[in-house]
């Protein structure tokens, strides 16, 4: 805690219970600085997504506080907050609900009171640096996974936040979409906070990680070293691909 | 994935037609066909110049016939239906071809079929020469309440993913050997169903969350706006104009 | 069922426009008071839902199949006033984009298969709920059996007002009743077991379970540090359940309206009107062609059968399944709920 310089994400003692009762979070400690990529890992049913939703207020914190660049996410913030944290989800089918690309990555700038020649730039730029700017007036339904699934970044570049959230970012992708997403991924300088279960993307990607076990953070520290602990990955669930080594260096 | 299926239905092309701003072809057909549904049955030359004027739209708009005589399949119920009137009808009979038939019942019978068909022609041409989005807009320039027109847009959106979703349900079904054949599968078919609007019920609360995090406060934010030229209007509301003229014309 | 242009004389089809504005403008205001910002997405959804399961057909009677209307079980998962936008925005949609329904018949084709099958779906249901709560199951089956017959009766209302064809009334309620009763008794079995499936995974999601549910059980997690349960769990007492007598005798009591309703207008001469609707083929055989060979896939009504028979059948079955349900509901607690 204490720290004087503003960091992108502070999570502290954040703990939630579902309205059924079950405890998903039970005192979650976290920072992200400006400008780092962090994983967080876990296994299925850890809190992951639960965790996810706190950061821009969908859910609201049973107990601790969450801050996002120094803006407590309260219900008077909720606003700026959205703006602050973008969200890319797990199915970019839930995230692409409008008619076209277009239309979509208008949406966020748009409800922000972008307008006219501005909203256009803004989108134009944001497809660009996801690389579909040729698909503009497609509608969703016709890409394929992956340029969904960049398009649902561009939604959320358009709106450019101070730190960008993934979901299961490589989930159904094929190699070369998983490929080009790292690449974009990497070229964006914003901070980045990837939730995944997958290790080598996250080892490729991020030079922290987190490891979240049970409602907890078990771990933090360097993704490298993390990975390399074969004890404490098995202890939470995670494991790394069959004839997967960590490269040296 | 379950994308293209509305290709289809939307015949791109660059066309006068295809062209005109939504609002004004929507008002168009919607006028012809009222004007249509008003036109007595007795004035057979009346309907025969409706076709024609049908007919000259889509030529214009480059729409071929085949693909306007197979979206009509549509109407073979009521087709059906419109045969059996002269059967059952009431009233003065006669004969044809040895069969009994009402005259009131011929009529009704001509009546609903030439109405119901010019209907649905002009329906069908409003559909392939606009998108299905585009149509939306336009409805939206009607002032159509913008909550319904939301609701359709999400519809419009959404309906091949759930249609997919279902037809993978489906094929998880045949692929353990089960085909629905009668009754007594009727509750597999609902367990199916009600797994459907769960995961629907489920997308659209995370749909929901989604636009949220966008900024969502309720009202969607106007992107496009298609304004239409008075010349636009003109050029659309020939065809119901032109309708009305030969409907007033002592034939 | 979609009624095409011409089918009624213009001034019928404008006043059931004017019908259908006013229903679906009561039922925009009423879907923002339940759903608030969420009303957009959700009935966007749960339309497509509808649109979707249109094309699930089921086997009626021999050789014949029908598919769900909807109306019931929309009003029954997502309360009345989103459940009239739903199909109104499904017929609005079948209408502009499809040609599934005429331009100037759309305010009849909303009355009588969006507003009325969910009305009165919604009030058998609240009717049976009400006089014996916990039956959601039972009330579904009910609502969903008596709301297909009361459209079919509505059409052939509006038909005596200003339909175009020469056909004596009696004869077309005869045809529409004896069929709809036949739709009705799948549409009931189907709406009853997927109210009943969604109750058993997502009770939280049936509107018309809403109150009717068991009361959260709140268990203490164990954490690595302390925790705080700010869980807002409304604890509600089970609601005790009411006696089954009115219920049952409510329920008997529309099926024997119905069936009188039917019977007396059943013509004795088999009419021939079987071949309104198409006999498309088997369960569960759902189009491939969405939007390509759309008509194919009819979805129209079902047929088959001579319609005086099928009357005679429709009564006769109607008496049997009330009955049977009636039985059982005395005779164990067949609601999960």
């Amino acid at each position: 805690m204490g720290s004087t310089v503003v960091n992108s994400l502070e999570v502290r003692q954040l703990a939630y219970a579902y309205p059924d009762g079950t405890q998903a979070l039970f005192g979650v400690d976290l920072s992200i600085a400006r400008g780092e990529r962090v994983a967080l890992l876990g296994p299925n049913g850890a809190g992951k997504t639960t965790l996810v939703m706190h950061l821009n207020g969908i859910l609201t914190a049973g107990h601790g506080t969450v801050t996002v660049a120094g803006t407590p996410v309260a219900k008077d913030t909720l606003k700026e907050v959205r703006q602050r944290v973008g969200l890319v989800f797990q199915d970019p089918d839930d995230q692409l609900f409008m008619p076209t690309v277009r239309d979509d990555v208008a949406f966020g700038p748009a409800n922000a009171g972008v307008r006219g020649d501005e909203l256009d730039r803004v989108v134009k730029d944001a497809l660009e640096r996801v690389g579909m700017l040729e698909f503009a007036d497609r509608p969703p339904h016709h890409l394929s996974f992956g340029q969904r699934r960049r398009v649902a970044v561009a939604t959320v570049l358009a709106m450019a936040p101070e730190i960008l959230v993934l979901d299961e970012p490589s989930s159904n992708l094929d190699p070369a979409a998983r490929r080009e997403l790292a690449e974009i991924l990497r070229s964006l300088d914003v901070t980045v906070l990837m939730v995944t279960h997958d290790l080598p993307y996250a080892l490729e990607l991020c030079e922290r990680a987190l490891i979240l076990s049970g409602g907890v953070i078990a771990a933090d520290g360097p993704t490298r070293e993390l990975l390399a602990d074969t004890d404490l990955l098995a202890r939470h669930r995670l494991e790394l691909p069959y004839g997967f080594a960590i490269p040296a260096g | 994935m379950g994308a293209g299926h509305h290709h289809q239905l939307y015949l791109p092309g660059v066309s006068v037609v295809h062209r005109l701003p939504p609002q004004c072809k929507l008002l168009a057909v919607l006028a012809f066909a009222i004007v249509v549904v008003a036109t007595p049955r007795e004035r057979f030359s009346a309907f025969a110049a409706y076709a024609v004027l049908l007919a000259a739209v889509a030529v214009a708009a480059r729409v071929p016939a085949a693909h306007i005589v197979r979206r009509m399949a549509i109407e073979i119920p009521f087709v059906l239906f419109a045969f059996l009137i002269p059967v059952i009808g009431l009233g003065e009979r006669t004969t044809v071809l040895g069969l009994s038939l009402s005259v009131p019942g011929l009529w009704a019978a001509w009546n609903i079929l030439a109405k119901a068909t010019l209907g649905v022609v002009a329906s069908i041409l409003l559909a392939a020469t606009t998108e299905p989005r585009v149509i939306l807009v336009g409805a939206q320039r009607l002032r159509l309440p913008s909550l319904l027109v939301q609701i359709a847009m999400f519809m419009l959106r959404y309906m091949d993913v759930i249609v997919d979703e279902m037809r993978r349900m489906r094929v998880a079904r045949e692929s353990r050997g089960f085909e629905a054949r009668d009754v007594r599968h009727i509750p597999v078919l609902a367990r199916s169903a009600g797994a459907l609007f769960i995961r629907s019920y489920e997308r659209g609360e995370r749909v929901h969350l989604a636009m949220l995090s966008r900024g969502y406060t309720g009202e969607m934010p106007i992107i496009h706006d298609i304004s239409a030229s008075v010349r636009q209007w003109g050029t659309a509301l020939a065809l119901p104009a032109a309708a009305l003229a030969i409907w007033g014309l002592p034939w | 069922m979609h009624v095409p242009d011409g089918f009624f004389n213009a001034v019928t089809s404008l006043s059931a426009g004017v019908v259908a504005a006013a229903g679906v403008a009561v039922c925009l205001r009423g879907a923002r008071r339940e759903l608030d910002d969420r009303t957009a997405p959700m009935a966007g959804l749960v339309a497509a839902f509808i649109f979707a399961v249109q094309m699930l057909n089921f086997p009626v009677a021999a050789g014949t199949s029908g598919h769900l209307l909807g109306g019931a079980l929309a009003a029954i998962l997502v309360g009345p006033s989103t459940g009239v936008l739903c199909m109104a925005v499904v017929l609005l949609v079948q209408g502009v984009f499809f040609a599934d329904g005429g331009l100037t018949a759309l305010g009849v084709n909303i009355t009588i298969m969006g507003i009325v099958t969910v009305l009165v779906g919604w009030g058998v249901f609240r009717l049976v709920t009400g006089l014996a709560r916990g039956r959601v199951v039972v009330a579904a089956f009910l609502a969903a059996l008596v709301s297909v017959p009361a459209s079919a009766l509505v059409f052939t209302l509006l038909f005596w007002i200003g339909g175009t064809a020469p056909i004596e009334v009696g004869a077309v309620a005869a045809a529409m009743g004896g069929v709809h009763v036949l739709i009705g008794i799948g549409e009931a079995v189907i709406t009853a077991l997927t109210v009943s499936a969604v109750l058993a995974v997502r009770p939280d999601l049936v509107y018309g379970a809403r109150g009717l549910t068991k009361p959260l059980v709140l268990r203490g997690a164990e954490g690595a540090t302390t925790t705080t349960t700010t869980t807002a769990g409304e604890e509600r007492p089970v609601a005790p359940r009411g006696t089954l007598k009115p219920f049952l005798l409510g329920g008997v009591g529309l099926t024997l309206v119905l069936a009188g309703a039917v019977s007396f207008f059943a013509s004795p001469e088999p009419d021939g009107l079987e071949a309104v609707a198409q006999n498309h083929g088997f369960i569960d055989q759902e189009s491939d062609h969405l939007f390509g060979h759309w008509a194919l896939a009819d979805y129209g009504d079902v047929g088959g059968i001579p319609v005086g028979v099928a009357g005679i059948i429709g009564v006769g079955l109607v008496l049997l399944i009330g009955g049977v349900v009636a039985h059982a509901a005395r005779s164990r607690d067949k609601t999960k709920v």
